[in-house]
Protein backbone atom coordinates (compact mmCIF):
# COMPACT_ATOMS: atom_id res chain seq x y z
CA UNK A 1 0.00 0.00 0.00
CA UNK A 2 2.82 2.57 1.08
CA UNK A 3 4.65 1.51 -2.25
CA UNK A 4 1.72 1.96 -4.13
CA UNK A 5 0.97 5.39 -2.54
CA UNK A 6 4.94 6.66 -3.35
CA UNK A 7 4.47 5.60 -6.58
CA UNK A 8 1.12 7.44 -7.73
CA UNK A 9 2.92 10.35 -5.59
CA UNK A 10 6.42 10.43 -7.43
CA UNK A 11 3.78 10.26 -10.55
CA UNK A 12 1.70 13.15 -10.05
CA UNK A 13 4.80 15.35 -8.79
CA UNK A 14 6.47 14.26 -12.13
CA UNK A 15 3.12 15.60 -14.37
CA UNK A 16 2.67 18.40 -12.46
CA UNK A 17 6.87 19.62 -12.94
CA UNK A 18 6.45 18.68 -16.64
CA UNK A 19 2.99 19.62 -17.37
CA UNK A 20 3.87 23.22 -15.75
CA UNK A 21 7.05 23.49 -17.20
CA UNK A 22 6.02 22.95 -20.83
CA UNK A 23 2.92 25.20 -20.36
CA UNK A 24 5.68 27.75 -19.87
CA UNK A 25 8.09 26.94 -22.40
CA UNK A 26 5.66 26.80 -24.76
CA UNK A 27 4.29 30.71 -23.60
CA UNK A 28 8.16 31.77 -23.95
CA UNK A 29 9.01 30.08 -27.16
CA UNK A 30 6.14 32.80 -28.70
CA UNK A 31 8.52 34.85 -26.98
CA UNK A 32 11.97 33.96 -27.95
CA UNK A 33 10.66 33.18 -31.70
CA UNK A 34 8.94 36.88 -32.15
CA UNK A 35 12.43 38.00 -30.47
CA UNK A 36 14.98 35.94 -32.77
CA UNK A 37 12.97 36.81 -35.89
CA UNK A 38 13.20 40.06 -34.96
CA UNK A 39 16.98 40.29 -34.39
CA UNK A 40 17.42 38.92 -37.70
CA UNK A 41 15.80 40.97 -39.30
CA UNK A 42 17.36 43.95 -37.43
CA UNK A 43 14.30 44.89 -35.49
CA UNK A 44 13.76 45.16 -31.52
CA UNK A 45 11.38 42.59 -31.46
CA UNK A 46 8.73 43.02 -28.64
CA UNK A 47 9.85 45.42 -26.06
CA UNK A 48 7.04 47.63 -24.78
CA UNK A 49 5.93 44.74 -21.78
CA UNK A 50 8.18 44.53 -18.75
CA UNK A 51 11.86 44.93 -19.50
CA UNK A 52 13.12 43.69 -22.73
CA UNK A 53 9.46 42.74 -23.34
CA UNK A 54 9.73 39.89 -20.79
CA UNK A 55 6.02 39.86 -19.61
CA UNK A 56 4.80 39.82 -23.40
CA UNK A 57 3.56 36.33 -23.61
CA UNK A 58 1.63 36.83 -20.63
CA UNK A 59 -0.06 39.87 -21.77
CA UNK A 60 -0.76 37.98 -24.74
CA UNK A 61 -2.18 34.93 -22.77
CA UNK A 62 -4.80 37.39 -20.87
CA UNK A 63 -5.81 39.44 -24.13
CA UNK A 64 -6.78 35.87 -25.40
CA UNK A 65 -8.68 35.14 -22.52
CA UNK A 66 -10.60 38.13 -22.20
CA UNK A 67 -11.80 38.10 -25.68
CA UNK A 68 -15.01 37.22 -27.04
CA UNK A 69 -15.90 33.87 -28.43
CA UNK A 70 -17.45 33.69 -31.85
CA UNK A 71 -18.86 30.73 -32.93
CA UNK A 72 -19.79 31.15 -36.79
CA UNK A 73 -23.72 30.69 -38.24
CA UNK A 74 -23.20 27.69 -40.31
CA UNK A 75 -20.49 26.16 -37.70
CA UNK A 76 -20.85 23.10 -35.88
CA UNK A 77 -20.81 23.83 -32.45
CA UNK A 78 -20.18 20.77 -30.98
CA UNK A 79 -17.33 20.09 -33.58
CA UNK A 80 -16.18 23.42 -33.27
CA UNK A 81 -15.48 23.71 -29.34
CA UNK A 82 -14.23 19.99 -29.09
CA UNK A 83 -11.03 20.45 -32.21
CA UNK A 84 -9.03 22.99 -30.23
CA UNK A 85 -9.24 21.05 -27.42
CA UNK A 86 -8.62 17.66 -28.76
CA UNK A 87 -5.53 19.60 -30.86
CA UNK A 88 -3.78 20.82 -27.25
CA UNK A 89 -4.43 17.59 -25.51
CA UNK A 90 -3.04 15.53 -28.34
CA UNK A 91 -0.01 17.62 -27.78
CA UNK A 92 0.56 17.90 -24.58
CA UNK A 93 -0.07 14.31 -23.75
CA UNK A 94 3.16 13.49 -26.15
CA UNK A 95 5.23 14.90 -22.76
CA UNK A 96 4.30 11.59 -20.92
CA UNK A 97 7.45 9.44 -22.48
CA UNK A 98 10.13 12.19 -23.37
CA UNK A 99 13.37 11.19 -21.26
CA UNK A 100 14.81 14.95 -19.79
CA UNK A 101 17.47 12.54 -18.21
CA UNK A 102 18.74 9.17 -17.22
CA UNK A 103 15.68 9.41 -14.72
CA UNK A 104 13.16 11.71 -15.11
CA UNK A 105 10.72 11.04 -16.87
CA UNK A 106 6.48 10.50 -16.44
CA UNK A 107 6.25 6.96 -17.52
CA UNK A 108 8.97 4.81 -19.31
CA UNK A 109 7.02 2.97 -21.44
CA UNK A 110 8.52 0.19 -24.00
CA UNK A 111 7.03 1.43 -27.33
CA UNK A 112 7.57 5.01 -26.63
CA UNK A 113 8.38 6.13 -29.63
CA UNK A 114 5.16 4.13 -31.84
CA UNK A 115 3.16 6.02 -28.83
CA UNK A 116 4.55 9.58 -29.54
CA UNK A 117 4.14 9.03 -33.71
CA UNK A 118 0.09 7.73 -32.85
CA UNK A 119 -0.83 10.37 -30.43
CA UNK A 120 0.38 12.51 -33.43
CA UNK A 121 -1.82 11.24 -35.63
CA UNK A 122 -4.71 12.04 -33.69
CA UNK A 123 -3.54 15.35 -33.12
CA UNK A 124 -4.24 16.18 -36.64
CA UNK A 125 -7.84 15.15 -36.27
CA UNK A 126 -8.48 18.15 -34.85
CA UNK A 127 -7.30 20.14 -37.29
CA UNK A 128 -9.35 18.51 -39.72
CA UNK A 129 -12.35 18.84 -37.37
CA UNK A 130 -11.72 22.78 -36.99
CA UNK A 131 -11.62 22.86 -40.99
CA UNK A 132 -14.28 21.27 -41.60
CA UNK A 133 -16.83 23.09 -38.41
CA UNK A 134 -15.99 26.38 -38.90
CA UNK A 135 -18.35 26.45 -42.18
CA UNK A 136 -16.16 28.93 -43.61
CA UNK A 137 -14.18 28.55 -47.10
CA UNK A 138 -10.70 29.55 -46.18
CA UNK A 139 -11.42 27.02 -43.27
CA UNK A 140 -11.99 24.04 -44.97
CA UNK A 141 -9.41 24.51 -47.82
CA UNK A 142 -6.90 25.18 -44.83
CA UNK A 143 -8.05 22.21 -43.26
CA UNK A 144 -8.09 20.01 -46.01
CA UNK A 145 -4.33 21.25 -47.40
CA UNK A 146 -2.99 20.61 -43.61
CA UNK A 147 -4.81 17.09 -43.90
CA UNK A 148 -3.11 15.66 -46.80
CA UNK A 149 0.54 17.71 -46.03
CA UNK A 150 0.53 16.20 -42.75
CA UNK A 151 -0.56 12.57 -43.86
CA UNK A 152 1.89 12.81 -46.67
CA UNK A 153 4.64 13.93 -44.58
CA UNK A 154 3.89 11.76 -41.59
CA UNK A 155 5.25 8.61 -43.62
CA UNK A 156 8.33 9.95 -44.22
CA UNK A 157 8.70 11.17 -40.62
CA UNK A 158 7.95 7.79 -39.83
CA UNK A 159 9.78 5.81 -42.36
CA UNK A 160 12.93 8.28 -41.29
CA UNK A 161 13.49 7.08 -38.10
CA UNK A 162 13.20 3.47 -39.20
CA UNK A 163 17.15 3.45 -39.86
CA UNK A 164 17.78 4.58 -36.44
CA UNK A 165 15.25 1.83 -34.88
CA UNK A 166 16.75 -1.12 -36.68
CA UNK A 167 20.38 0.02 -34.71
CA UNK A 168 18.55 0.08 -31.71
CA UNK A 169 16.62 -2.50 -31.65
CA UNK A 170 14.05 -0.75 -28.99
CA UNK A 171 11.14 1.49 -29.38
CA UNK A 172 11.81 2.05 -25.84
CA UNK A 173 13.24 6.36 -25.71
CA UNK A 174 15.85 5.45 -23.21
CA UNK A 175 17.25 2.09 -24.37
CA UNK A 176 17.47 4.34 -27.86
CA UNK A 177 19.57 6.85 -26.17
CA UNK A 178 21.89 4.16 -23.93
CA UNK A 179 22.30 2.24 -27.64
CA UNK A 180 24.07 5.51 -29.23
CA UNK A 181 27.87 5.37 -28.14
CA UNK A 182 28.16 7.82 -31.06
CA UNK A 183 25.09 9.54 -31.99
CA UNK A 184 22.85 8.26 -34.86
CA UNK A 185 22.94 11.35 -36.90
CA UNK A 186 26.73 10.12 -37.62
CA UNK A 187 25.70 6.66 -39.05
CA UNK A 188 22.14 8.13 -40.24
CA UNK A 189 23.38 11.51 -42.36
CA UNK A 190 19.96 10.74 -44.45
CA UNK A 191 17.71 9.89 -42.07
CA UNK A 192 18.48 12.62 -39.87
CA UNK A 193 18.46 15.60 -42.95
CA UNK A 194 14.87 13.33 -44.34
CA UNK A 195 14.07 13.67 -40.61
CA UNK A 196 14.28 17.43 -40.48
CA UNK A 197 12.42 18.48 -43.41
CA UNK A 198 9.48 16.10 -42.63
CA UNK A 199 8.63 17.61 -39.26
CA UNK A 200 8.87 20.88 -40.77
CA UNK A 201 6.20 19.46 -43.03
CA UNK A 202 4.19 17.87 -39.58
CA UNK A 203 4.48 20.85 -37.12
CA UNK A 204 2.82 23.30 -40.14
CA UNK A 205 6.15 25.60 -39.74
CA UNK A 206 7.73 27.68 -42.97
CA UNK A 207 7.85 26.88 -45.38
CA UNK A 208 6.03 24.21 -45.20
CA UNK A 209 3.17 26.23 -43.38
CA UNK A 210 0.33 26.05 -46.68
CA UNK A 211 -2.19 25.18 -44.12
CA UNK A 212 -1.95 28.59 -42.86
CA UNK A 213 -0.66 30.65 -45.80
CA UNK A 214 -1.74 33.96 -44.52
CA UNK A 215 -1.21 35.77 -48.27
CA UNK A 216 -3.90 32.93 -50.30
CA UNK A 217 -5.70 31.71 -47.30
CA UNK A 218 -6.57 34.44 -44.56
CA UNK A 219 -4.88 32.09 -41.67
CA UNK A 220 -5.97 28.47 -42.84
CA UNK A 221 -7.86 26.45 -40.19
CA UNK A 222 -7.87 28.74 -37.82
CA UNK A 223 -10.00 31.47 -39.28
CA UNK A 224 -13.10 31.75 -37.83
CA UNK A 225 -10.98 30.93 -34.23
CA UNK A 226 -11.00 33.77 -31.90
CA UNK A 227 -10.05 34.03 -27.80
CA UNK A 228 -8.96 31.13 -25.80
CA UNK A 229 -9.93 28.54 -28.25
CA UNK A 230 -7.28 30.10 -31.06
CA UNK A 231 -4.70 30.27 -28.09
CA UNK A 232 -5.38 26.54 -28.17
CA UNK A 233 -4.30 26.27 -31.52
CA UNK A 234 -0.72 28.21 -31.19
CA UNK A 235 -0.29 26.50 -27.95
CA UNK A 236 -0.58 22.77 -29.62
CA UNK A 237 1.66 24.11 -32.29
CA UNK A 238 4.23 25.56 -30.00
CA UNK A 239 4.01 22.12 -28.05
CA UNK A 240 4.37 20.19 -30.74
CA UNK A 241 7.76 22.25 -31.57
CA UNK A 242 8.99 21.16 -28.34
CA UNK A 243 8.35 17.25 -28.70
CA UNK A 244 9.80 17.32 -32.56
CA UNK A 245 12.71 19.02 -31.16
CA UNK A 246 13.21 16.31 -28.75
CA UNK A 247 12.31 13.36 -30.29
CA UNK A 248 15.37 14.58 -33.10
CA UNK A 249 17.63 14.72 -29.86
CA UNK A 250 16.68 11.83 -28.45
CA UNK A 251 16.93 9.84 -31.68
CA UNK A 252 19.63 11.18 -33.56
CA UNK A 253 21.72 13.85 -31.43
CA UNK A 254 21.54 10.58 -28.06
CA UNK A 255 19.48 12.46 -25.90
CA UNK A 256 21.14 13.50 -22.50
CA UNK A 257 24.41 12.14 -23.14
CA UNK A 258 27.22 14.48 -22.89
CA UNK A 259 30.77 15.13 -20.64
CA UNK A 260 30.86 17.50 -17.55
CA UNK A 261 27.49 19.04 -17.44
CA UNK A 262 23.98 17.40 -15.77
CA UNK A 263 21.68 14.96 -18.34
CA UNK A 264 18.89 17.09 -18.42
CA UNK A 265 20.76 20.48 -19.06
CA UNK A 266 22.48 18.53 -22.20
CA UNK A 267 19.29 17.58 -23.36
CA UNK A 268 17.82 21.04 -23.20
CA UNK A 269 20.80 22.17 -24.83
CA UNK A 270 20.36 19.89 -27.74
CA UNK A 271 16.73 20.74 -27.79
CA UNK A 272 16.77 24.30 -28.30
CA UNK A 273 19.57 23.85 -30.99
CA UNK A 274 16.63 22.18 -32.94
CA UNK A 275 13.95 25.01 -32.04
CA UNK A 276 16.37 27.62 -32.77
CA UNK A 277 16.87 26.22 -36.25
CA UNK A 278 13.00 26.01 -36.58
CA UNK A 279 12.84 29.76 -35.80
CA UNK A 280 15.87 30.62 -37.82
CA UNK A 281 14.16 28.29 -40.89
CA UNK A 282 11.20 30.61 -40.78
CA UNK A 283 12.97 34.03 -40.98
CA UNK A 284 14.95 33.10 -44.10
CA UNK A 285 12.87 30.22 -46.25
CA UNK A 286 10.19 31.70 -48.49
CA UNK A 287 6.75 29.75 -48.41
CA UNK A 288 6.62 26.38 -51.11
CA UNK A 289 4.06 26.14 -53.47
CA UNK A 290 1.75 22.87 -52.67
CA UNK A 291 2.21 21.27 -55.98
CA UNK A 292 5.86 21.78 -55.29
CA UNK A 293 5.48 20.46 -51.62
CA UNK A 294 3.70 17.63 -52.67
CA UNK A 295 6.28 16.52 -55.40
CA UNK A 296 9.06 16.80 -53.00
CA UNK A 297 7.67 14.72 -50.29
CA UNK A 298 6.07 11.79 -52.81
CA UNK A 299 8.56 11.61 -55.74
CA UNK A 300 11.70 12.46 -54.15
CA UNK A 301 11.50 11.93 -50.27
CA UNK A 302 9.28 8.74 -50.29
CA UNK A 303 12.17 6.40 -52.58
CA UNK A 304 15.39 8.14 -51.00
CA UNK A 305 14.21 7.32 -46.95
CA UNK A 306 13.10 3.36 -48.37
CA UNK A 307 16.34 3.51 -49.86
CA UNK A 308 17.83 4.63 -46.51
CA UNK A 309 16.23 1.87 -44.70
CA UNK A 310 17.77 -0.59 -47.81
CA UNK A 311 21.30 0.58 -47.63
CA UNK A 312 20.91 0.65 -43.31
CA UNK A 313 19.51 -3.36 -43.61
CA UNK A 314 22.39 -4.41 -45.75
CA UNK A 315 25.16 -2.96 -44.18
CA UNK A 316 23.83 -3.90 -40.34
CA UNK A 317 24.08 -7.69 -42.00
CA UNK A 318 27.24 -7.34 -43.12
CA UNK A 319 28.80 -5.78 -40.71
CA UNK A 320 27.18 -7.36 -37.75
CA UNK A 321 25.63 -4.37 -36.04
CA UNK A 322 27.19 -1.06 -35.19
CA UNK B 1 10.41 3.19 -12.51
CA UNK B 2 7.51 2.36 -10.94
CA UNK B 3 6.79 -0.48 -8.75
CA UNK B 4 3.23 -1.03 -8.07
CA UNK B 5 1.62 0.38 -10.87
CA UNK B 6 1.56 -0.41 -14.53
CA UNK B 7 3.63 2.31 -16.70
CA UNK B 8 0.39 3.43 -18.15
CA UNK B 9 -1.20 4.71 -15.13
CA UNK B 10 0.86 8.06 -14.73
CA UNK B 11 0.39 8.62 -18.92
CA UNK B 12 -3.28 8.36 -18.29
CA UNK B 13 -3.27 10.65 -15.51
CA UNK B 14 -1.56 13.24 -17.60
CA UNK B 15 -4.21 12.67 -20.33
CA UNK B 16 -7.02 13.45 -17.67
CA UNK B 17 -4.62 16.44 -16.24
CA UNK B 18 -4.61 17.66 -20.26
CA UNK B 19 -8.19 17.03 -20.76
CA UNK B 20 -9.20 18.96 -17.63
CA UNK B 21 -7.12 22.33 -18.26
CA UNK B 22 -8.27 22.52 -21.65
CA UNK B 23 -12.50 22.02 -20.77
CA UNK B 24 -11.65 23.97 -17.43
CA UNK B 25 -9.89 26.94 -18.71
CA UNK B 26 -12.30 27.62 -21.49
CA UNK B 27 -15.27 27.48 -18.99
CA UNK B 28 -13.65 30.00 -16.63
CA UNK B 29 -12.84 32.01 -19.90
CA UNK B 30 -16.42 31.68 -20.35
CA UNK B 31 -17.13 33.47 -17.10
CA UNK B 32 -15.22 36.52 -17.28
CA UNK B 33 -15.61 37.25 -21.14
CA UNK B 34 -17.85 39.66 -22.85
CA UNK B 35 -20.72 38.13 -24.94
CA UNK B 36 -22.09 40.45 -27.58
CA UNK B 37 -22.92 38.64 -31.03
CA UNK B 38 -24.61 40.38 -34.03
CA UNK B 39 -25.33 38.38 -37.41
CA UNK B 40 -22.32 40.58 -39.24
CA UNK B 41 -20.22 39.47 -36.64
CA UNK B 42 -21.31 35.85 -36.35
CA UNK B 43 -21.11 35.54 -40.38
CA UNK B 44 -18.19 33.45 -41.68
CA UNK B 45 -14.90 35.73 -42.85
CA UNK B 46 -14.54 36.78 -46.55
CA UNK B 47 -12.44 39.47 -46.70
CA UNK B 48 -15.55 42.44 -45.85
CA UNK B 49 -17.53 41.44 -48.11
CA UNK B 50 -21.14 39.16 -48.06
CA UNK B 51 -20.46 35.61 -47.88
CA UNK B 52 -21.22 34.63 -51.40
CA UNK B 53 -21.46 30.89 -51.13
CA UNK B 54 -22.18 28.73 -48.73
CA UNK B 55 -19.32 27.62 -46.35
CA UNK B 56 -19.39 23.80 -47.53
CA UNK B 57 -17.16 23.67 -50.75
CA UNK B 58 -16.76 20.72 -52.83
CA UNK B 59 -13.20 19.66 -52.11
CA UNK B 60 -10.63 18.02 -55.01
CA UNK B 61 -10.65 14.52 -55.29
CA UNK B 62 -6.68 14.75 -55.38
CA UNK B 63 -7.28 15.29 -51.42
CA UNK B 64 -8.66 11.59 -51.26
CA UNK B 65 -6.05 10.11 -53.48
CA UNK B 66 -3.40 11.33 -51.29
CA UNK B 67 -5.08 9.99 -48.25
CA UNK B 68 -5.46 6.97 -49.71
CA UNK B 69 -1.93 6.40 -50.63
CA UNK B 70 -1.62 7.80 -46.98
CA UNK B 71 -3.39 4.48 -45.92
CA UNK B 72 -1.57 2.40 -48.33
CA UNK B 73 2.46 3.43 -46.96
CA UNK B 74 0.80 4.10 -42.99
CA UNK B 75 0.07 0.49 -43.05
CA UNK B 76 3.25 -0.83 -44.10
CA UNK B 77 5.14 1.81 -41.99
CA UNK B 78 3.03 0.04 -38.71
CA UNK B 79 4.27 -3.56 -40.40
CA UNK B 80 7.40 -1.90 -40.31
CA UNK B 81 8.01 -0.98 -36.95
CA UNK B 82 7.93 -4.30 -35.27
CA UNK B 83 10.42 -5.43 -38.12
CA UNK B 84 12.56 -2.82 -37.39
CA UNK B 85 13.10 -3.46 -34.01
CA UNK B 86 13.72 -7.35 -34.09
CA UNK B 87 15.80 -6.80 -37.21
CA UNK B 88 19.11 -7.69 -35.77
CA UNK B 89 17.64 -11.17 -34.79
CA UNK B 90 16.12 -11.98 -37.62
CA UNK B 91 18.85 -11.74 -39.72
CA UNK B 92 18.91 -12.11 -43.97
CA UNK B 93 15.22 -13.75 -43.96
CA UNK B 94 13.54 -10.61 -42.49
CA UNK B 95 15.76 -8.84 -44.67
CA UNK B 96 14.32 -10.74 -48.11
CA UNK B 97 10.80 -11.25 -46.58
CA UNK B 98 10.64 -7.09 -46.07
CA UNK B 99 12.21 -6.35 -49.44
CA UNK B 100 9.65 -8.81 -50.73
CA UNK B 101 6.60 -6.94 -49.17
CA UNK B 102 8.04 -3.37 -50.02
CA UNK B 103 8.41 -4.31 -53.48
CA UNK B 104 4.97 -5.27 -53.90
CA UNK B 105 3.90 -1.94 -52.40
CA UNK B 106 6.30 -0.15 -54.96
CA UNK B 107 4.85 -1.91 -57.91
CA UNK B 108 1.67 -0.13 -56.40
CA UNK B 109 3.83 3.29 -55.96
CA UNK B 110 4.96 3.36 -59.90
CA UNK B 111 1.45 2.59 -60.94
CA UNK B 112 0.24 5.64 -58.74
CA UNK B 113 2.71 7.76 -60.21
CA UNK B 114 2.52 6.89 -63.75
CA UNK B 115 -1.51 7.34 -63.91
CA UNK B 116 -0.54 10.97 -62.15
CA UNK B 117 -1.74 10.62 -58.83
CA UNK B 118 1.18 12.41 -57.41
CA UNK B 119 0.75 15.39 -59.55
CA UNK B 120 -1.13 18.55 -58.70
CA UNK B 121 -1.98 21.38 -61.19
Amino acid sequence: MDVLMSDILTALIRIIVVFALALLTVAYLTYLERKVIGHMQVRMGPMRVGPHGLLQPIADGLKLFFKEDIVPTEGYRLTFYFAPILCLVCALILFAVIPFDAKFMISRLNIGLLYILSIASVGVMGIILAGWSSGSKYSLLGGLRSAAQIFSYEIFLGFSLMGPLMIAGSLDLVKIVEAQSVPFIVYQPVAFVIYLIAALGEINRVPFDLPEAESELVAGFHTEYSGMKFAYFFLAEYANMIIVSAIATIVFLAGWKGPILPGWMWFLIKMFIFIYFFIWVRATFPRYRYDQFMRIGWKIMLPLVLANIFVTGVVILFIGGY
Amino acid sequence: MYQAISPYVPVLILILLAVLFGVVTLLIAWLVRPNAPYSEKLSPYECGVEPLQPGKLRMSIRFFVIVLLFLLFDVEAVFMYPWAVMYKPLGWWGFIEMALFVIILFVGYIYAWLKGALEWE
